[in-house]
């Protein structure tokens, strides 16, 4: 696989799954901008890295719910580079809680950050990418919008919705030469899952066929293969990288 | 006016690949000039481009004919 010449955009990128895919994207010769929400530190460390690998890189901090910060953001991608080949979709919260006791405004950051943030990021991007007549767009989604998920009734939803947004804009842009697909991650190892007490990781591991956490190289993996010249006739799909989870 | 209706004829036949002479202030882009609507909003981004201006997305939907574009054209040139 190779991207070279390619120029990326993934968000949440300071971290996590979405740090794992701005690493691989480089790796295989794409120049990565890095958008964070939080931590310029960590987002920095990720710049660093990939310019340390040859590839240029810049951090940029943008709110994905605020449609003038993404505009902007991507704006300042396409002045620098000339270009925006791939869009990953990554960044995203959890707000978890019973559908009980779930406030409102719990559901609206999730919603607002998870789905709306794709929806906006989308948009902007697709002005560049079908003046290009290319572009690749891939949106993590979740296993939990395939199968559900106790105690996220939000972080569902959103995921969810992000797998019929990415259908709907398949099909709006396929004829412009580019494709949506989103990737459907199962339960990965972060520092998240690391706090996990033993008890609960293992009833964890107990719902995954393949028996164990996945690692975020995982999905990395994936990702690349989307934005690869091999994967120019998918579009629409959602790719499961579960360890079985959904099927 | 005459220069801005041939720069926009130009950018239509070559987007939409109709002749010439089909293109006129009345022809409506969908009806007359088969464009489907993601046709017409890639045209508005060219118009843009070409004539350096910004079209709002409100704007942009109010814009169904040829003679719609040059009017649009000229009043913010």
């Amino acid at each position: 696989m190779n991207l070279d010449g390619k120029i990326a955009l993934v968000t949440g990128a300071s971290r996590g799954i979405g740090k794992a895919i701005a690493l691989e994207l480089a790796r295989l010769g794409a120049d990565v901008v890095i958008n964070y929400a939080g931590n310029e530190q960590k987002a920095k460390d990720v710049s660093e890295e990939i310019k340390a690998i040859g590839r240029r890189s810049f951090i940029i901090q943008c709110d994905i719910s605020d449609s003038d910060a993404v505009q902007s953001m991507v704006k300042e991608t396409v002045d620098q580079f000339g270009r925006l080949d791939i869009l990953v979709n990554n960044a995203g919260i959890t707000r978890d809680n019973l559908l009980m006791r779930m406030k409102e405004q719990e559901w609206d950051d999730v919603i607002n950050t998870n789905l709306k943030g794709v929806f906006l990021c989308t948009k902007a991007v697709t002005r560049q990418m079908m003046k290009q007549r290319s572009g690749r767009i891939i949106n993590i989604s979740s296993v939990v919008g395939r199968i559900g998920n106790a105690g996220q009734a939000n972080y569902t939803a959103a995921k969810a919705g992000v797998i019929g947004l990415t259908k709907a804009s398949a099909r709006e842009l396929a004829a412009r030469g580019i494709t949506v697909n989103a990737i459907a991650p199962g339960f990965i190892a972060t520092d998240m899952t690391d706090e996990l007490p033993i008890e609960a990781k293992e009833q964890l591991i107990g719902q995954i066929p393949l028996g164990t956490l996945g690692e975020v190289e995982d999905i990395a993996a994936a990702a690349a293969f989307l934005a690869s010249n091999g994967a120019k006739y998918i579009t629409g799909q959602v790719l499961g990288v579960d360890g079985g989870m959904a099927m | 006016m005459a220069d801005v209706l041939e720069r926009v004829t130009k950018i239509i036949v070559d987007r939409l690949g109709v002749e010439e002479s089909q293109v006129n202030l009345d022809a409506k882009f969908k009806e007359d000039l088969g464009a489907d609507s993601l046709d017409v909003v890639e045209l508005v981004m060219e118009l843009e481009d070409e004539f350096d201006v910004e079209i709002s997305d409100d704007d942009a939907e109010k814009i169904t004919t040829v003679g719609d574009a040059v009017t649009y054209i000229n009043s913010k040139n």
